[in-house]
């Protein structure tokens, strides 16, 4: 069971989470001006990374606030998590292992 | 007592004998034996079948890498445990253990017929054998290899054990109580750190345990452990936990723990809790398992009596037993010696000592040639015999020149073998630490850690008790440091003789080039080298691969005896070194864990939460049969006596057309939407115009997905300006609260909204029907009822019976009808009050199952069952709900893709069957043309289908290719009776104008 960091109650055990898919998919200003494709990447284009992952969780069972986490895919450490709306932290890419 | 019996020594308590069956024969150990020790001490060496050529086996190990003795512990018929290890179960007073696997009895065993029959039996022969005819394999081959292969039978009734569990966070995690495991935690203990130390034995000390010549810190290593364990236990920041295993490592330095608690008591108390499961967060975890000895793989060396050097010297200087009186050793290594001289000084005799290295010159070698043991250098193991127990043993010499010289055979009732330790790298694997092959010790040890985590003592290579305890010392020192503590360096001095554990893996020479059928690798699966090699030459390349073709190191073994010597054979056959064949995976767990720690407090009425509704107890008393709708309880229907569902949910429907009836709606997910910015937020989200919604009236709400598709629905009452009472399905009510949250946090974060789940909060009570009005209007005060004041699609607050109340008019049934939300507490209350009110207009209580077929009359959709996830609102004809003035909600821009108003898309509809007494089978599937043959054009299905007793006919909703462009034609649903002619109409079938509704 992973150990996450949520950026408003500190460490918790990954049952009072849920995960929340790729971050920073932004949804289209304007929907109606987007073009099939911008709203069909939108909904639909996720990357399947094999290293660092910028990902959505939300503290369900406990503050219930979405944010964010970096997350190595390959040995599922968790680098850090940062608040909805703030940009990804710096974190040097470990590369691909 | 026997003569296997030293007259002194070991750890067991003499003054404390203790009587056990084995196979319903009577014997007597000690307190402190095990139940393989006491056999043994008994001179019994047979314990077990073999699970594929049923071969007699014998006791190999001491300890958990035991893969023979599995037997079956019995306390009542509903307390026996199948498939333990003899080597791990401590002897109590009137212990029940049988053997497993063999018919009519261990000593004769009709299955032995598979060990003549073994040249038939090669590896994966069921893949091979049973190809035909294919039909056979399900319902012939693979339950008779099932029944014929199952090890142990399990109790028939439910376990009446209790099993706990327990979280827990610690400093430094010490795994494993030897040497380093100690000195780990004294070093780690003294920096002031919270340390755990568990150890799969019942007594702390691992390898100290059978130690008799060291010293450590000047005294008897007994001396020292016993004043180790006194001075760690007084310590109130250190915690023992003995017979608890680590079997499982997980992501972010979790550990598995499993604590047995009573399965070594005679009678355990009654309640106490059998097992129990830790789930430790350590900061810092030292890992001191130390390493099992591999066995040596030559043809017959699994004949009761043939076992681990390591094992017969546990069970001389711990349990004071000797494993036989005249001893073969076969040595690939120097610790084999430490075996030879501690039997020899017993009494045992050494009758050779068959050393297959060239030479062997360490400090254990030298003492045993000057003690006079015969020694036999380059030698390697022809074969042995004996039926039931090892009677002889034949070995010769490897010559320079690569023959084998002629066979020796020398008489004797026990071979010892040792082909080297293998360090014990399972939770370090786990935790997804590297390995990596050292050339010089020729086993895998630990290189870079994944997780924060270190190796000491043993499984990682370090030889030589002194080196061991500081190995120990430093990491306890190190990781209480990396936890945050003041590092208390600690060394540590200790004399052994420290016999080196260095060997080799693989299987011993043979004459000829082919593989000996008998030379087993894994005795638990019965894989030999000749499994091996027929693997390999079958194209097998993959370790993985073989290991699964083979079944080599599988099952409990998990490596922990079989893994080096498989990889050894398999290198040695593809003639590449090891490291290139690879490693397979370390599972956990570690050893087996019972199902009942892992299910822990989750059994029976807590396996699940049960969620009730404010008038459950009034249900239940009044007969309803009840159903699961996600966690909760609803009252489907009341049936009165004699009547089945069908007459109970008739009458029920009757009752609400034609008089009035209750229901329990308190399920209903209710979601307050409160703030400056509230009708911005509803505009956004749901798909219909929430500005023009006056205070005081509510709407049907339906919210979409991005994507287009109908998620949820559910009328939205405007309670204020700036407050809605959102509703949704009773199964949608956490997620379309994750969907709001999500875009309120996510997309709009500057909207000033607050969302807040009310779903318990309020019983609603929902009362239907003509005299709906009739009987309320006497219990309700400050709510003018007219039709004018209150009209449908309003809400209005007051009182009823004086309780606070928001009163709903709304109807999921298509009559005049009310939903009463009166805070929780009052609700049942409240509902025996209108129902009492109800009874002189002939109120009935009815269930969702009506419910159902009410709403289905007049076509009102349930999401989830006439949307599936790819309906849009106009696919169930609902786009009059949208806003479309609107710039944007959540699925407006998907709906104007093209796709979404194509031709083709499935419609809601109805569908009538020319006999009115058919009702379809919903999820039937729907064709244009009779006479249809697989594969058929299919058009759409079924969603709804009931009989409908106030129409008189059956009635079915269905979602139907252009659908609505196809009302009067006549459809086929196809069964295996025939074809069911259907007339497509429009999906409303009762009361089409609504007229009820606005009484």
């Amino acid at each position: 069971m992973l150990l996450i960091n949520c950026p408003y109650c500190g460490p918790r055990p990954e049952l009072e989470f849920g995960y929340g898919g790729q971050a920073h998919i932004a949804r289209p200003a304007d929907p109606a001006k987007a073009s099939a494709d911008e709203w069909a990447a939108y909904l639909y284009l996720r990357t399947n990374t094999f290293g660092v992952r910028a990902e959505r969780w939300r503290h369900v069972r406990g503050c219930a606030r979405f944010f964010n986490a970096l997350r190595d895919t390959t040995n599922d450490q968790i680098l850090a998590t940062y608040r909805s709306g703030e940009p990804p932290p710096a974190i040097a890419q470990r590369g691909l292992r | 007592m026997s003569t296997w019996r030293t007259p002194d020594g070991g750890r067991i308590d003499r003054s404390r004998p203790l009587s056990f069956t084995f196979d319903g024969r009577r014997l007597t150990g000690f307190a402190g034996d095990t139940l393989a020790s006491a056999l043994l001490a008994n001179g019994v060496h047979l314990v077990g079948r073999s699970f594929k050529y049923h071969r007699p086996r014998g006791v190999v190990g001491a300890g958990t890498e035991e893969p023979n003795a599995v037997v079956r512990i019995v306390r009542d018929s509903l307390r026996s445990t199948p498939n333990v290890r003899a080597t791990e179960v401590e002897l109590y007073d009137g212990l029940v253990a049988e053997s497993q696997h063999r018919w009519p009895s261990l000593s004769f065993d009709v299955g032995a017929i598979n060990d003549a029959l073994s040249r038939f039996l090669p590896a994966g022969f069921y893949y091979k054998t049973f190809m035909w005819p294919r039909s056979a394999w399900h319902r012939v081959y693979e339950p008779s290899i099932r029944a014929a292969a199952g090890l142990g039978q399990v109790p028939s009734g439910p376990d009446p054990d209790r099993y706990g569990q327990r979280f827990a966070h610690c400093d430094v995690l010490v795994v494993g109580s030897g040497p380093a495991g100690l000195a780990a935690a004294l070093a780690a203990a003294a920096s002031g750190a919270r340390v755990l130390v568990c150890d799969e034995q019942p007594e702390f000390g691992g390898s100290l345990l059978e130690e008799r010549a060291a010293t450590i810190e000047g005294q008897p290593a007994a001396n020292w452990l016993a004043e180790t364990l006194g001075a760690l236990g007084r310590q109130s920041n250190v915690t023992l936990l003995p017979r608890t295993t680590a079997f499982g490592y997980f992501p972010h330095n979790l550990i598995g723990l499993n604590e047995r608690l009573t399965d070594h008591l005679a009678a355990p108390a009654a309640g106490a809790p059998r097992e129990r499961l830790w789930q430790v967060r350590a900061r810092e975890v030292v890992l001191a398992t130390g390493a099992i000895e591999r066995p040596l793989v030559f043809p017959g060396n699994d004949r009761p009596g043939v076992m681990l050097a390591s094992a017969a010297r546990t069970y001389l200087n711990r349990y004071g037993v000797r494993i036989g009186s005249r001893v073969v050793i076969v040595a690939g290594c120097d610790a084999a010696y430490e075996a030879a001289l501690d039997l020899h000084a017993a009494g045992v005799g050494i009758v050779a000592i068959a050393d297959i290295r060239a030479a062997a010159d360490g400090p254990a070698p030298t003492a045993a040639r000057a003690a006079g043991l015969p020694i036999t250098a380059q030698a390697t193991v022809l074969g042995t015999r004996g039926r039931l127990r090892v009677r002889s043993i034949s070995f010769g010499r490897v010559t320079a020149d690569g023959n084998i010289r002629p066979a020796t055979t020398v008489a004797c009732d026990a071979v010892l073998m040792s082909g080297g330790y293998t360090p014990t790298v399972h939770l370090f694997s786990q935790s997804l630490g590297k390995l990596a092959f050292d050339a010089e010790q020729q086993v895998f040890l630990p290189r870079t850690s994944a997780q924060r985590e270190r190796c000491a003592g043993a499984c990682r290579g370090v030889e030589g008790l002194a080196a061991v305890l500081n190995d120990g010392g430093a990491a306890g020192s190190a990781a209480a440091s990396a936890a945050g503590h003041a590092a208390v360096p600690m060394r540590f001095s200790a004399v052994a003789r420290d016999a080196s554990v260095r060997g080799t893996s693989g299987a011993l020479r043979q004459p000829g080039d082919d593989p000996p059928s008998k030379a087993f690798v894994d005795f638990q699966n019965d894989v030999t080298t000749k499994d091996l090699s027929l693997a390999a030459r079958e194209g097998f390349e993959s370790i993985e691969h073989i290991k699964r073709y083979t079944t080599t190191g599988m099952a409990s073994d998990q490596g922990k005896t079989a893994g080096m010597n498989a990889l050894g054979i398999v290198a040695a056959g593809f003639q590449r070194p090891i490291p290139e064949v690879g490693l397979t995976t370390f599972r956990m767990p570690y050893t087996p864990v019972t199902f009942g720690a892992f299910a822990g407090y989750a059994r029976g009425d807590l396996f699940d939460p049960v969620r009730t509704t404010p008038t459950h107890d009034w249900a239940r008393e009044h007969g309803a049969v009840f159903e699961d709708v996600g966690l909760w309880k609803r009252a489907r229907y009341f049936p009165r006596p004699g009547e089945d569902m069908h007459a109970a949910v008739a009458r029920e429907c009757r009752a609400v057309r034609g008089h009035c009836g209750i229901f329990d709606a308190s399920t209903l997910g209710k979601i307050e939407v409160v703030g400056e910015d509230a009708a911005t937020f509803m505009n956004r989200l749901y798909v219909n115009n929430w500005s023009g919604l006056a205070v005081g009236r509510s709407r049907y709400g339906i919210l979409l997905r991005d994507d287009g598709f109908v998620y949820d629905d559910g009328v939205v009452a405007r309670l204020a300006d700036d407050r809605f009472h959102v509703t949704t399905t009773t199964g949608g009510a956490a997620r379309v609260l994750g969907m709001m949250e999500d875009y309120l946090q996510t997309e709009w974060p500057q909207l000033e909204v607050w969302l807040t789940s009310t779903t318990e909060q309020w019983a609603v009570i929902a009362v239907q029907g003509p005299r709906a009005r009739d009987v309320i209007g006497g219990l309700v005060s400050d709510v003018d009822l007219s039709a004018a004041a209150m009209p449908h699609m309003s809400v209005a607050r007051g009182r009823i019976c004086g309780v606070p109340m928001m009163l709903f008019r709304v109807s999921f049934t298509g009559e005049l009808g009310y939903e009463i939300n009166v805070p929780a507490d009052y609700g049942q209350a409240v509902w025996e009050a209108v129902y009492a009110a109800g009874q002189s207009h002939k109120m009935t209580p009815y269930g969702t199952e009506a419910m159902h077929v009410l709403r289905a009359e007049k076509g009102y959709i349930i999401v989830g069952q006439e949307t599936d996830g790819t309906a849009t609102p106009d696919d169930v004809g609902l786009s009059w709900a949208i806003g479309t003035a609107k710039p944007d909600f959540v699925g407006k821009r998907a709906l104007a893709r093209p796709a979404m108003q194509a031709p083709g898309r499935k419609q809601l509809v109805g569908l009538l069957t020319q006999d009115p007494a058919i009702v379809l089978e919903e999820g039937a599937q729907v064709v244009a043309t009779s006479g249809q043959v697989p594969p058929m054009q299919l058009i759409g299905h079924v969603t709804s289908s009931y009989a409908s007793a106030v129409l008189g006919h059956s009635i079915a909703l269905a979602m139907i290719a252009d659908g609505r462009r196809r009302i009067g034609e006549t459809l086929y649903v196809p069964m295996p009776g025939g074809d069911i002619p259907v007339t497509v109409s429009a999906p409303v079938f009762y009361d089409p104008k609504g007229a009820r509704l606005n009484g």
